[in-house]
């Protein structure tokens, strides 16, 4: 497996980023980690001409927490979301996702960035940044502008990041209350068959806030309103869990793979939600 | 199309290059530098077997560009010890029966030397799910995670006996 | 008076002989990434090779256009079958009797299949000429299921036009291979209609891949001057390629060299002879320079040697109290698109008929039909002797659906009709003779092992917390006690395109009392330099350490058909004790001239011959060693050397019994191995680790298969698995721990008693996985269900069952 040839660029500043993808257009694709693109390079189903790799270019590594405002680089990786110990505080659900992507080496190399930007359903920060209720930063030629992660997925590989834009880091508030990234995969370096991010917060007995995304049951990441405005308010019992099951439900649309038949997925889906729900209310 | 020049340290050993922006860093430890411990597996990053350390980090080489490598340390298993002085890793390899066929080896004691950096006391699912990247047809895996416990014990000893 | 000291157990220790858990010498190098794998190879001015391959399943080549290849720089030539056809190497034989295309002639029968090659100066260039073969295809009807296969008008091998007999019979539709029959038919249909119980079930084992981490390949390198051709590769039988090189070249067998180089595992996939072997040697022998060719991940799993894919129609017959009185199958067995299946040549279905098991079942009839598809060839023997997964897996499958029928425990309905001990040796109704064995032992040591009783109580109670609703987890036993039939074989009836399954091995003592052996087998991660050194130095009395074992170069090792089907150790293993009680003989005749007295008045003693009764007074191996190459001694030839070919007089029989807990969750159809107790019986064992890291890598291998790994095509012929991610290989995470256990029951005709052991755990583990989740759901009603088990066909059991509400 061999990629076709391209030209290489690693840019030290995201101006020069931006330059050559306006002067290459769509022959030109930004490399992050590179660990989805470059096997699609290697199966010839990627046709590159010019990769931009962002490596060099400072400030896109960089994960900070200002108060409860939490900005993270494109170029952080999976396993520094694993490693860091303030995300471990004001956003747990993000180490859980993550250690339950790929396997170690992909995660030394994948980055956040790479893994929102994709527009792969398969990917599952996407669905967490739906869950997040994150803010997207995409540099452009006209400077940057901010897209909320619930409107930045289209169909499959087609998100509202243009041509000449790069998306440079994610931005979401710390989460408070309990969480739960729950993935069923059919083995380590898989893809989810169904998988849920649930943030859920709670005042006395009752859910106060809930927020409910799922990962490839669509050709999108799913956040379904319905499923939290099912929560809102219950003590979340096993009827409101199932309603909000329900209501999950209604919002996706898997379609057949190597993972299985549609019917099954939405069993699975419908189990692996309800789990999640419970999950991150017992931690609530 | 033209070829880049790229510096790399590999094995303490400083490599200027020229290559074309498409080769994989495999190819090029491999084929330019006669490095031939690390293996083609599975080519889409989900064997491992071609595994090698950059930057303290295991990284799946068929997975990478050479120029994305450019100004990096890479250490393969080539360079994790010599023939009279071998790491604890290869000789508990040895002791437990780690390997057979040995094409998944050198990754996988590249990973398992990365692992116990990170985690010197691992348990045997730290090491399980540690190794979750590096795939073996062989062993059933059993005499690995017994290798690797193996020799972090050892090193742990060891490190305890010179405190 | 000799120096007495070491003692004997000592010296028995030195000689890290049979018996022993010695450390393999192959790991020095493995461990330091010093292995020698086919792509490691290097060769000044070395091409490369790549191949165009088709898109369709099934399409007729209008033509192939190769002049914006060739016009690209580094290009040094594009191969069709017409540039073949001169030479007569556009088609090939294959192991089965039948021929198989090496680059498309006309039409295409595989998605995958090879079309074109292209060599260039390197392995990019090669790969981007390739996507510069302009191919017109016209696309034709597919057929990937075989039962269709037989009823359609669609003519899938143009080629065997009007051929209504093959290599194996007659063949009764254009798109049939071969019925190939044993057994009594009307004897089994006589007791099945009389008796009190029958239980009938389609059992399927689906197509699957060996998939070894390293792909097939080779470096082909015509050296023009001396009129030499050297070929290295991925062969699982390098002798046998070297012959079929010859035939098929026209260069004579002693001017090719064949080097099997370390081999990054095999499991059967490396016996084949494969489209990019002859393109290598063509283009060597086309540019004069070394030509390298390495399959890639996708094409490996998609184009080279499947397994299985049998459909397996069963009836069992017996009496109300469970005593088997018949045994009748049917095999429907999908051959893709070329019959290529790797067995012995008087076989097409393999060893098969050892069907009826570790049953004494007075009766049994099999008949196998061969059917083209629109699929991969292959049909090998994936860590398998010939079809005895296939049949291991029916017959146990078929055990548990009597069992059923019967309302009986497996375990007991087993043990009732088990060969007893002093059956031994046993003729089955299929008309193999089994060498030894002592099932009731192992059966009832494993139950014990694993509280079988207690385990049977436990489910008992999940089932009913299950129905109270407090569970959503069912627990299943999968039992399994497999019979394999291994080491072919018997040169009178086993033979690979027409040599004989002998094996051998020839050992030459140096003077200074080490050693080299080298053997017609090879080594794809099985130990042989360990293993077969510690047969010899138990047999010749020289340490294990101090002798080499060498495999794989035709140029000096001995004539053997290889490594596969379990046969290393039966065969190989044998030729080695023989080939050593020569030079041990020589070394009586020696030892008694050095010691002065009549050969029959000395013995060998571990590492010695001893003047008998007289224990100090001896020569050491070492010492007659030397004295083999420095003294003249009247009527013996100088020098200590020995050949043994070996032809078996029967196959071996490994057994054993293993036991699988398994918990499934029905909702997701998750699967959990809480338990796996594997017991082994190999005959004389010869490097208990060695057997236990055999026994771990069986396993998970036939963990895969039964629980998620498959190559599967959808109705347009695309092969669905074609990578890493779909095609279920375990990660550590997934793969449980097992506890191994053994018995031993020596092999009466082997030298040493060995039985071979590579292939038992995937032969018999295969069962005990899916019988496991089978067994979980028997309480609910579930008789079969197809493999491989994963999440998504499990839960639909669950769900046919309706267990989901």
């Amino acid at each position: 497996m061999i990629p076709a040839a391209f030209e290489y660029h690693r840019p030290s500043d995201i101006e020069a980023a931006l330059g050559l993808l306006q002067t290459h257009g769509d022959e030109a694709r930004v490399l992050a980690g590179g660990h989805s693109l470059i096997p699609m390079m290697k199966l010839r189903m990627a046709a590159i001409e010019h990769l931009i790799d962002l490596r060099d270019i400072a400030g896109l590594r960089d994960i900070r927490i200002d108060g409860t405002t939490i900005r993270i680089g494109a170029m952080v990786t999976q396993a520094d979301l694993i490693t860091h110990d303030g995300l471990a505080r004001t956003a747990p659900i993000l180490r859980e996702a993550a250690l339950q992507i790929a396997d170690p080496q992909v995660r030394y190399m994948g980055t956040v960035g790479g893994n929102v930007a994709n527009g792969d359903p398969g990917n599952d920060m996407p669905g967490l940044m739906q869950a997040l209720d994150a803010v997207f930063t995409l540099a452009g030629p006209d400077g940057d502008r901010d897209v909320a992660a619930r409107d930045f997925y289209e169909s499959a590989y087609m998100t509202a990041r243009e041509d000449d834009e790069i998306l440079t880091g994610i931005r979401f508030d710390a989460t408070a209350g309990g969480y739960a990234y729950e993935k069923q995969k059919r083995k380590i370096g898989d893809y989810a068959t169904a998988a849920a991010a649930v943030l859920i917060t709670r005042e006395g007995g009752c859910v106060k806030s809930a927020s409910v995304a799922m990962t490839n049951l669509a050709d999108t990441p799913i956040w379904s309103r319905a499923a939290a405005e099912a929560l809102l308010g219950s003590s979340c019992d096993a009827d409101a869990i199932r309603a909000a099951t329900t209501a999950a439900l209604a919002d996706i649309d898997p379609t057949e793979d190597n993972r299985g038949p549609v019917e099954f997925k939405r069993h699975v889906a419908g189990i692996i939600i309800s789990r999640a729900i419970a999950r991150a209310w017992s931690r609530a | 199309m033209p070829k880049t020049a790229i510096k790399l340290n590999v094995n303490g050993k400083a490599e200027d290059l020229l290559v074309e922006p498409r080769e994989l860093l495999i190819y090029v430890l491999r084929e330019k530098l006669n490095l031939t411990g690390p293996h083609v597996g599975c080519e889409t990053s989900h064997c491992g077997a071609c595994t090698v350390e950059i930057d303290g980090k295991s990284v799946k080489s068929c997975t990478m560009f050479a120029v994305q490598a450019d100004g990096a340390e890479i250490t393969t298993i080539e360079g994790l010890s010599t023939p009279d002085n071998l790491h604890v890793l290869q000789r508990m390899f040895r002791e437990h029966h780690g390997l057979q066929c040995g094409y998944c080896t050198p990754g996988m004691i590249m990973r398992a030397h990365r692992l116990l950096q990170e985690n010197p006391n691992p348990t045997e699912e730290d090491v399980r799910f540690g190794i979750a990247g590096n795939l073996c047809r062989c062993t059933g895996y059993q005499n690995i995670v017994k290798s690797i416990l193996a020799a972090a014990a050892e090193i742990n000893a060891a490190q305890e006996a010179a405190e | 008076m000799n120096d007495m000291t070491p003692d004997r157990d000592d010296r028995i220790a030195n000689l890290k002989g049979m018996g022993c858990a010695r450390k393999r010498v192959e790991d020095v190098r493995f461990t330091q990434g010093k292995g020698n794998y086919v792509d490691d190879i290097k060769l000044a001015g070395m091409l490369h090779g790549d191949f165009v391959r088709s898109p369709y399943a099934h399409a007729r080549v209008k033509s192939i256009n190769t002049d914006a290849a060739l016009a690209l720089p580094g290009v040094i030539a594009v191969l069709t079958a017409k540039d073949l056809e001169p030479l007569n190497l556009h088609w090939m034989p294959t192991l089965a009797g039948d021929k198989q295309m090496v680059l498309a002639d006309g039409k295409v029968l595989f998605q995958g299949q090879e079309v074109a090659f292209v060599v260039a100066e390197d392995r990019y260039i090669a790969a981007d000429a390739v996507e510069l073969v302009e191919v017109e295809y016209e696309d034709l009807p597919v057929l990937t299921d075989p039962f269709a296969a037989l009823q359609s008008d669609v003519v899938l091998r143009e080629d065997l036009a009007g051929q209504d007999s093959g290599a194996h019979g007659p063949r009764r539709h254009h798109n049939h291979i071969f019925l190939w029959e044993e057994g009594d038919k009307d004897a089994t249909e006589q007791v099945l209609d009389s008796a009190e119980v029958v239980a009938e079930e389609m059992i399927y084992y689906h197509r699957t891949h060996p998939c070894p981490l390293e792909t097939c390949g080779a470096v082909a390198s015509m050296d023009k001057v001396n009129g030499k051709l050297t070929l290295w590769g991925t062969f699982q039988a390098p002798h046998v390629v070297r012959t079929v090189a010859s035939l098929l070249s026209g260069i004579e067998e002693h001017n090719i060299r064949v080097v099997s180089p370390d081999i990054g595992g095999g499991f059967g996939n490396k016996v084949g002879v494969y489209p990019g072997y002859i393109c290598s040697i063509v283009a060597s022998i086309v540019t004069g320079r070394p030509v390298k060719w390495v399959e890639d991940r996708m094409e490996n799993l998609m184009a080279t040697a499947f397994a299985r894919d049998y459909w397996m129609q069963g009836k069992i017959a017996a009496t109300k109290d469970g005593k088997i009185t018949g045994l009748w199958c049917h095999v429907t067995a999908d051959h893709g698109a070329f019959d290529a299946c790797a067995d012995p040549t008087k076989f097409p279905a393999g060893f098969f008929h050892i069907c009826t098991g570790s049953y004494d079942i007075p009766v049994a009839y099999v008949g196998v039909d061969g059917v083209y598809t629109n699929k991969a060839p292959g049909g090998v023997a994936y860590r398998c002797s010939f079809r005895v997964t296939e049949a291991a897996y029916f017959i146990e499958r078929m055990i548990e659906v009597l069992a059923i029928e019967l309302g009986m425990d497996a375990a007991e309905l087993r043990a009732k009709n088990f060969i007893r001990a002093d059956q031994f040796p046993y003729t089955s109704a299929l008309g193999w003779e089994y060498d030894s064995g002592d099932y009731h032992t192992a059966w009832t040591k494993a139950l014990d092992a694993v509280d079988y009783a207690g385990l049977r109580r436990e489910q008992a109670d999940r089932v009913a917390a299950f129905k109270r609703g407090e569970t959503r987890k069912l627990m299943g036993i999968g039992l399994t006690h497999f019979t394999e039939i291994v080491g072919a074989g018997p040169v009178k009836n086993c033979d690979i395109l027409g040599m004989g399954m002998f094996d051998s091995c020839e050992i030459r003592i140096h003077p200074t009392g080490s050693a080299i052996a080298r053997l017609g087998t090879i080594s794809q991660g099985q130990g042989h330099a360990t293993t077969f050194a510690q047969i010899l130095a138990t047999e010749i009395g020289i340490p294990a350490d101090s002798i080499t074992i060498e495999e794989g170069d035709t140029d000096t090792a001995p004539y053997g058909l290889g490594t596969y089907g379990s046969r290393s150790t039966p065969v190989a293993g044998a030729a080695t004790a023989m080939a050593g009680r020569k030079i041990r003989a020589k070394a009586q005749m020696i030892a008694a001239y050095l010691l002065e007295v009549h050969d029959n008045d000395v013995e060998f003693d571990i590492d010695r011959f001893v003047v008998k009764g007289v224990p100090e007074r001896f020569k050491t191996m070492k010492e007659i060693a030397y004295a083999a190459y420095n003294q003249a001694i009247p009527g013996i030839e100088p020098g200590l050397e020995a050949v043994s070919y070996y032809d078996p007089p029967n196959m071996t029989y490994p057994f054993g019994a293993y036991i699988c807990v398994m918990e499934l969750d029905v909702d997701t159809g998750e699967h959990e191995i809480r338990q796996f107790y594997a017991l082994d019986d190999c005959g004389t064992r010869i490097n208990p680790m060695v057997i236990e890291g055999q026994v771990h890598g069986g396993l998970t291998e036939a963990l895969a298969i039964a629980m998620g790994q498959e190559i599967a095509y959808d109705e347009m012929g695309n092969c669905k698995t074609g990578t890493l991610m779909d095609f279920f290989l375990p990660t550590a995470w997934e793969t449980p721990n097992y506890t191994t256990d053994h018995t031993e029951t020596p092999s009466p005709h082997h030298p040493i008693g060995a039985k071979g052991v590579g292939e038992s755990p995937n032969v018999g583990g295969v069962p005990a996985f899916s019988n496991a989740v089978h067994d979980a759901f028997r309480a609910f009603g579930l008789r079969h269900a197809h493999m491989p088990h994963d999440h998504w066909r499990i839960w639909k059991i669950a769900n046919q069952l309706g267990l989901h509400g």
